[in-house]
């Protein structure tokens, strides 16, 4: 549970993050044409540099350089200043489809990138408790039509490995194989368990594509974006999963995430034009496994830390407004006297959301993806219902 | 699977058509540790490190001279999203024309290294030691997402890895921490002491703060030697990187480290005391005394004797060895095989090959793309690849060469591999593979030779029935044989 210092919503809602119950929303399960796209930040991104508390008296002072970034962003609120290479995102915030949650982290508090992507993943306590991840975990509790699953990338990321199917596709610059050549190996493969699995979902999943060198070289956040678009339309999947690496700031941060974030901002417009209105019906939720030091370092860049900021997008997210338990960034207020303390916790938010989102119980969310957690599916409303 | 064929292939890097049979399959492994050359042929036309980092010195004074645009480019590419591409700037046309040549020279370094490397790997005849090249090259993993250490990544292998790969582990490891590479790579070249008399000066001066960059010594600690959650802490950390402050490279550091070494050969290891933190350090309740470079070094000796560094080592090979749950008793074995000889890794490899586990004859580890690739190009007695396509096939494997996007290294477990689309990539690779190694090659006698007494009926017959000869070669390279091992 969360005691509430100072609530900071953009848009004046009374509501506080640690609300329990939800009035108003039915827990019935309906087959709707709702989708979900998880995207992970790999190396922990920057909270601070992304959703920047430019109003917090010690900001300026703690982050020298970094703070004239923030200077042409768009601002949200009077407190939080959006990085300005996030154009896109500050217009869906402005049409309230973007809500941000800052000193959000995972119940991770070590400053390992492997350990601490486990966590977000498996959705467990701790690093390697758990064998399987919350996505997969998630497909059990949807209708058979939603629980379709993709991951954006040769293989399949943790949080979307375990008993549940889950299929994976990736852009290929290889001349394509003959289809003769496919047949015979549908063939060899019909005898062994492991390949006969994984080659059905292939095949499944490269007829949806249809051309897979037509989105372009798969490269850019655009094309990612637009081919996710294209996969979770029509009979497609339903939920997905997007990685993108590159996080992991240590030096020349200024640099870096100017192209990291413009980036991201140009996957989640082709994401929401490729789904076109679909988008009413879609929740994209952005995080990563931890923050970074509050002050930067000797190297232009930032360590690793505790607390970042994670964001919710689509057309059903009542955004418009960051939500944050503010700790504050004096130093005192810091974690270990270095970085933004948690006051929110990850699991809970993305329990919240998707229970809202999905119209399920929340606590039977919170159970279910994130099993060891003793705490509660964030209530405060996020979705419009 | 016979013995023989589990030492060519598990151990090994896969058969070639023309290799003898193997009549003693322990022999044949152990008899690898003298065969072995740290300097190969396939290596000759590997540019040298200074050649190397001078190139890296004059784009860097380029950057220099054209001004701040570039700059941030080249200080940290960032990876493209989702998976790391090679670093290529889309306005190609603005680039300074020098500029632009210099880093084609940097990027041609990078495909003939990784060229060379699938060379040395198709035409040894110690395999079992080349792949503990590439499983050392791994542990200690850099990241060509960096501009800087794309033409520096190789080198680190063959000059830190590869002469050491048979000897102690602490020399290893302390020929790693000092190569350009990773001092790069983890930001170390870049660390200046706060108490330095050159971060003193910078403090005085007011200029912009320049300080401890904490990311090597958090590496070496948690996936160089001791493990993770391992009991040290972060001010062990802190400690450590402090410790550090001084180790730095020649020619190619970027702020004061650069101009206070500028006589240093390029790509040199260098001890810039100026940098360096005064004071004892404590790290894991143990005192070290302020020894300039000897500072660091003492610690990374400690740390290279340690039991949890025994154990995460022993972990990581029998995982590699002997499947994805590694086998407790198997870890034990090893983990004393290494304690007892002070680090010394050939004794540790002899105990793996007089340990049951990884001799099990089902199929232990579901091939990544390298050693798929690897093996695949042996099977066809493929012996060199044009530059290029070394470098393409696995980018489109999805395990481009030096490039797994983080210090962790790629994951060496089947799951991380075993995906529908990596699959689906196999097939249209290996139609390519058999395309080009022609009609010459009989996949039905190779696929005897290469499974002696274990193929299985599935794939005999779909290679039998094969509408060509590279139909039927390309069949035997998905086999559910060829993608385990």
């Amino acid at each position: 549970m969360l005691t509430r210092r100072s609530f900071i919503g953009a848009t004046g809602a009374a509501a506080g993050v640690a609300t329990l119950g939800l009035p108003g929303i039915a827990f019935a399960r309906a087959n709707t044409d709702r989708r979900f796209v998880f995207i992970i930040q790999r190396g922990a991104a920057d909270g601070l540099h992304i959703v920047a508390p430019t109003g917090d008296p010690a900001y300026a002072g703690l982050r020298g350089d970094f703070a004239e970034d923030l200077a042409q962003g768009a601002k949200l609120g009077s407190f939080f200043t959006l990085h300005p290479a996030l154009a896109e995102t500050a217009k869906l915030y402005a049409g309230k489809q973007a809500l941000f949650v800052h000193a959000v982290a995972s119940p991770y508090r070590d400053r390992s990138h492997f350990d601490g992507q486990n966590v977000l993943e498996t959705g467990g306590s701790a690093a390697y408790r758990l064998r399987d991840g919350w996505m997969n975990r998630l497909l059990g509790l949807l209708p058979a039509d939603e629980a379709k699953a993709l991951a954006l990338s040769t293989t399949v990321p943790m949080a979307l490995r375990g008993s549940h199917e889950v299929t994976s596709y990736a852009q290929s610059q290889l001349p394509s194989a003959t289809e003769d050549l496919m047949a015979r190996v549908s063939a060899l493969y019909a005898s062994d368990q492991q390949l006969h699995g994984l080659w059905s979902a292939a095949m499944d999943t490269r007829m949806k594509a249809g051309d897979p060198m037509q989105a372009g070289g798969g490269q850019n956040g655009a094309a990612i974006g637009a081919l996710a678009a294209k996969m979770l339309s029509d009979d497609g999947a339903r939920i997905a999963m997007i990685e993108t690496n590159g996080w992991d700031t240590h030096s020349g941060q200024r640099g870096r995430l100017n192209v990291q974030l413009r980036n991201l901002d140009q996957l989640l417009a082709a994401l929401k034009s490729g789904l076109g209105a679909d988008w009413g019906n879609t929740l994209v939720a952005v995080a990563t496994e931890f923050g970074r030091t509050a002050r930067p370092n000797g190297t232009g860049g930032t360590d690793h830390g505790q607390a970042s900021a994670a964001m919710l997008l689509g057309g059903g997210v009542r955004g418009g407004a960051v939500i944050a338990d503010w700790p504050g960034l004096s130093s005192g207020a810091l974690y270990e006297g270095r970085d933004l303390k948690p006051t929110t916790d990850l699991d809970a938010l993305i329990a919240g959301a998707l229970a809202q989102h999905y119209s399920l119980e929340p606590r039977r969310v919170m159970a279910t993806l994130f099993p060891e957690s003793r705490g509660n599916a964030i209530g405060h409303p996020l979705i419009v219902s | 699977m016979l013995v023989s064929t589990i030492a060519l292939n598990r151990f090994g890097l896969g058969a070639r058509p023309a290799d003898p049979p193997i009549s003693d399959a322990k022999r044949w492994l152990l008899g690898q540790f003298d065969r072995f050359e740290s300097r190969p042929q396939a290596l000759a036309q590997v540019p040298s490190r200074t050649a190397v980092a001078t190139e890296l010195a004059e784009y860097i004074e380029e950057q220099r001279m054209f001004g701040q645009a570039g700059k941030r480019r080249l200080q940290q590419q960032p990876a493209s999203m989702p998976t790391g591409a090679m670093p290529q700037q889309a306005d190609e046309k603005q680039v300074d024309p020098v500029k632009r040549y210099l880093r084609q020279n940097i990027r041609q370094n990078y495909l003939v290294m990784s060229s060379a490397r699938l060379e040395a790997a198709l035409a040894s005849d110690s395999p079992f030691v080349e792949r503990l090249v590439h499983f050392w090259a791994n542990h200690f993993a850099v990241s060509v997402d960096k501009l800087p250490v794309i033409g520096l990544a190789g080198l680190m292998e063959f000059e830190a890895i590869r002469p050491h790969v048979l000897g102690r582990f602490s020399d290893m490891l302390l020929a790693v921490e000092q190569h350009p590479a990773i001092l790069v790579y983890l930001d170390q070249a870049q660390s200046i002491g706060p108490n330095s008399r050159a971060g003193q000066f910078a403090a005085m001066r007011g200029g912009k703060a320049r300080g401890l960059n904490e990311n090597l010594a958090r590496e070496i600690m948690e996936l160089h030697t001791l493990g993770v959650r391992t009991g040290y802490s972060q001010a062990d950390v802190t400690e450590f990187a402090r410790a550090l402050t001084g180790w730095t490279v020649g020619g190619i550091g970027r702020g004061p480290a650069a101009r206070l070494l500028g006589n240093a050969p390029a790509g040199s290891f260098q001890f810039a005391d100026l940098l360096h933190e005064p004071g004892d350090r404590t790290i894991m309740g143990k005192r070290y005394r302020d020894a300039g470079e000897n500072q660091a070094r003492a610690v990374l000796m400690d740390l290279a004797a340690s039991p949890a560094t025994a154990r995460h080592l022993a972990t990581k090979l029998a995982r590699h060895f002997a499947g994805d749950e590694p086998p407790s008793a198997l870890v034990d074995r090893l983990s004393k095989a290494y304690l007892a000889s002070n680090g010394d890794l050939t004794t540790v490899y002899r105990a793996l090959i007089d340990a049951p586990e990884p001799w099990a004859t089902q199929p232990l580890k579901f091939k990544t793309p390298w050693e798929w690739s690897v093996s695949a190009l042996r099977a066809v007695g493929s012996r060199d690849v044009p530059a290029q396509a070394a470098a393409g096939l696995m980018k489109q494997l999805g395990q481009p060469t030096w490039q797994p996007g983080s210090p962790a290294g790629w994951d060496d477990i089947s799951a991380s591999w075993a995906a529908p689309e990596a699959l689906v990539l196999r097939v249209e690779a290996a139609q390519r593979i058999a395309d080009r190694a022609g009609s010459g090659v009989d996949a039905r006698a190779l696929a005897e030779k290469l499974y002696p007494g274990s193929l299985s009926e599935a794939t005999r017959t779909a290679i039998a029935r094969a509408e060509s000869p590279a139909e039927g070669l390309a069949l035997l390279l998905v086999s559910p044989e060829f993608v385990r091992r």
